[in-house]
């Protein structure tokens, strides 16, 4: 059992929330992941990303996007209340050591999981370009954490509602073409997000790292559910992963591996959106 | 084979009983074996393939009676050398003949600490009861004496009427050992080591213990709820159990001897790691390893729709590629999950198949469609990738290979194609290379296996291994007997 020790709300559909786990937060390092479950007899097991930690605290903060059941009801649970099962933290840590210049590129939700690896890199004495997207100004995560580790920051939206109206990709191209070129970029957000930025710093010759999110069980490689094709392979996301280069990886085949499922999870999702309604009304009538 | 119910088996047990214990003379060897085997009452098959409840409904007690007075009580006992941990065989066999279930119990748990499961799950046609003299002399190992039955028997009475005894536990020592998976080989080193007096911590990286007897046997085969009493005996016991604790992330395992003060650590992490074909297409959306398509329907509840969150792919054609206990379990967890066919696709033929013989003969009458000397090329997909197809070549046997059997050689040019849309690879695991990859000096094999030298220590002080993780893929009771020889070696260890 993991307690809530802070609940907040960062936008929308994103919540940010600090869980009691010690061990995780004693050995975790940026790049890791837990798996989490709410309920051990019929509920489903999910990969999150790991934000933060704080070891003396013995907390670790994850941030999620509220979009299927499992996270929908995690949203609902308060402070002091627990998660019956978190597990971690799993996957390979980031390789971090002094590249020079590293662009972190961040989508979305994806800024979150990007925040550690900001401040390991930061702190392995690399420059920092960071540029954060989001759809619009409401779903922008983590902008002043993530300014302050910049060397460079560049923030935009798809609506031009905050920043720049643009794709990441727009800027990461800028970025790559400069002399010198920067030598690395991480960029970590939705697939698609990430399937373009591998594109966009291809020509460029520029090493690019991806962190992929894909549907698991176990998290250390007993099922192989995560598997994708990497460099015409296949790997483990769970225990090979979850990081890759973004050049070599299949985001086609990732892609439609992560609609397995979705018609059983649109079903579940409306399912406890009814559910929801219906207790509402109950409590409106008694 | 036509299924006969059990209140007509149960009937014909006791009218034989009756005569047979009226007799003031003991039997002849003849005589025994002339004792109806008694056959196993089972669900009718038409019946089960739409619920997970048990397939095998176990004997009744006239039925484990007749059997074990079928044992001719050999003197030389050759059913005990098949015994991976040599159970008294022919001894429990007369107590149970005699109706001392209870006594029968105890003489097997001298030996076996899972008879519930190991009666369920053992190999015992290749086991003990290939051995059996009664078999031989009616020319076939169907004909065996069904020792596994009657163990079985005896281990769920005891259970069900709660007379087991807790074992003594010797005064606590002061020492602590770690004991790192919750499966078949775990579970006999916790409870051995525990019985020495010293405090026991097991790890589990699920959140829930048993391992492969809870993620990949299914309900029909081994319920749930009897793995869940061997592991309430443990912590009644006193062994500590803690889920969600995955050794080599969420600790590492030399930090567990070096600063958590643990005395012995045993790894029994199993062989979870599955293999894939390596061809074209198997990355599809919706093929799965039998790990994958198992853990969903049993650990994870999959089957119980609408009340598990846990999805699974509901097939109208299953492709389980693969001839083994797993391939028969995964195609007979489809049959129940409603898919329209059920096929099973093996290089070899049945007599090269290593699922056992019960398994088979229930995939069969369960409509499972097996297709023999055939084996997936590549996997076909839609504009989805999604797979609909399966490109399979012909195959004949040729030449033994090392394994003995006969090596199948592919037909050139006998591509043909299997329409379907859910293909299940049960091809095997590897060892789960998680420990080894974050322990330094622990010496494996080139196949991942952990190094063990005869007292099942590995190439580091203290640490010691048993199972899948050393065996590569193999069976409950040998996993068990590996933990039964590193629980040995570690209770000598810490004298």
């Amino acid at each position: 059992m993991n307690k809530i020790l802070a609940r907040t709300q960062l936008s929308d559909d994103v919540y940010m929330m600090r869980l009691n786990a010690p061990y995780i937060a004693r050995e975790r390092l940026p790049g890791q992941f837990v798996i989490l479950q709410l309920d051990n007899e019929f509920g489903e097991r999910i990969p999150l990303t790991i934000a933060d930690a704080d070891p003396v605290e013995g907390s670790i903060t994850i941030i999620f996007q509220a979009v299927g059941k499992t996270t929908h009801n995690l949203a609902d649970k308060q402070v002091g209340e627990s998660v019956q099962s978190v597990l971690g933290p799993l996957g390979q840590p980031t390789h971090i050591e002094k590249f020079g210049t590293v662009v972190c590129v961040g989508g979305g939700i994806g800024v979150a999981p990007l925040h550690p690896i900001v401040k390991g890199m930061k702190a392995a004495g690399n420059r920092i370009i960071v540029i954060v997207g989001a759809r619009t100004k409401g779903l922008v995560i983590l902008e002043e954490q993530m300014r302050a580790l910049a060397d460079e920051f560049i923030i935009c939206t798809d609506d031009g509602s905050l920043g720049r109206k643009a794709l990441v990709t727009e800027p990461l191209k800028e970025v790559c073409g400069r002399i010198p070129k920067p030598d690395m970029v991480v960029a970590i957000g939705p697939p698609i997000m990430m399937k373009f930025c591998a594109e966009a710093t291809r020509p460029f010759g520029v090493h690019t790292m991806v962190s992929l999110n894909t549907i698991m069980i176990d998290g250390t490689g007993m099922c192989g559910g995560c598997r994708v094709t990497v460099g015409g392979q296949t790997k483990f996301v769970c225990v090979d992963g979850p990081e890759f280069d973004g050049h070599q990886v299949d985001f086609d085949n990732m892609m439609q591996r992560l609609k397995a499922y979705r018609k059983h999870e649109d079903h579940a999702h409306e399912q406890c959106h009814l559910n929801a309604e219906l207790s509402a009304k109950e409590k409106v009538n008694s | 084979m036509s299924h006969s119910s059990p209140e007509t088996l149960a009937a014909l047990a006791r009218q034989e009983l009756e005569g047979l214990v009226k007799r003031t003379t003991p039997l002849t060897p003849k005589e025994r074996i002339a004792i109806t085997a008694q056959e196993m009452p089972t669900q009718d098959p038409a019946i089960r393939r739409r619920n997970v409840q048990e397939v095998a409904l176990g004997y009744t007690p006239e039925q484990a009676r007749l059997e074990s007075m079928r044992c001719l009580q050999c003197r030389n006992a050759p059913c005990v050398q098949g015994c991976p941990v040599r159970i008294d065989i022919p001894g429990f066999l007369k107590a149970a003949a005699d109706g001392d279930f209870q006594g029968a119990c105890s003489i097997i748990k001298k030996n076996s600490l899972l008879p519930a499961v190991c009666g369920r799950v053992c190999p015992q046609e290749t086991q003990c009861q290939e051995h059996c003299t009664v078999g031989k002399s009616l020319k076939s190992v169907d004909k065996a004496v069904s020792i596994g039955r009657v163990e079985r028997f005896v281990a769920d009475l005891e259970r069900e009427s709660g007379s087991a005894v807790a074992p003594t536990i010797k005064p606590a020592t002061g020492k602590k050992v770690a004991v790192i998976g919750t499966g078949p080989a775990s579970i006999t080193v916790a409870a051995d080591v525990r019985r020495a007096g010293h405090q026991v911590v097991m790890f589990e990286a699920f959140h829930k213990p048993g391992g492969v007897l809870v993620y990949g046997i299914p309900e029909f085969r081994l319920p749930k709820a009897i793995v869940q009493k061997e592991i309430d005996a443990l912590t009644g016991m006193g062994v500590e159990l803690k889920t969600n604790f995955v050794i080599g992330r969420t600790r590492k395992l030399k930090a567990l001897i070096e600063e958590d003060g643990f005395d012995a650590v045993f790894i029994g992490t199993g062989a979870g790691l599955p293999k894939f074909m390596n061809i074209e297409g198997e990355n599809l959306v919706g093929v799965f390893s039998a790990n994958e398509y198992l853990t969903r329907a049993n650990l994870m509840k999959a089957y119980d729709f609408g009340r598990a969150d846990t999805p699974i792919s509901r097939s109208g054609r299953v492709a389980v590629l693969g001839g083994g206990n797993v391939a028969m379990d995964a195609a007979r967890t489809a049959v129940r999950l409603g898919a329209s066919e059920v096929h099973i696709i093996y290089r070899r033929t049945e007599v090269e198949m290593p699922a056992r013989i019960e398994e088979l003969a229930h995939a069969k009458e369960e409509g499972v469609i097996f297709h023999l000397l055939e084996n997936a090329k590549r996997l076909i997909g839609d504009k989805d990738g999604c797979v609909t197809a399966l490109e399979c070549l012909r195959y004949e046997l040729g030449e033994p290979d090392a394994s003995g059997r006969r090596r199948p050689v592919e037909v050139k040019g006998s591509e043909f194609i299997h329409e379907i849309d859910a293909v299940i690879v049960a091809i095997g695991n590897d060892s789960n290379p998680l420990i080894p990859r974050t322990t330094e000096g622990l010496q494996t094999t080139k196949w991942g296996n952990i190094i063990v030298d005869e007292t099942g220590k590995t190439s580091i002080d203290r640490v010691y291994a048993g199972g899948d993780i050393v065996l590569g893929a193999a069976t409950v009771i040998l996993a068990m007997g590996e933990g039964r020889r590193a629980a040995a070696s570690i209770n000598e260890r810490l004298k």
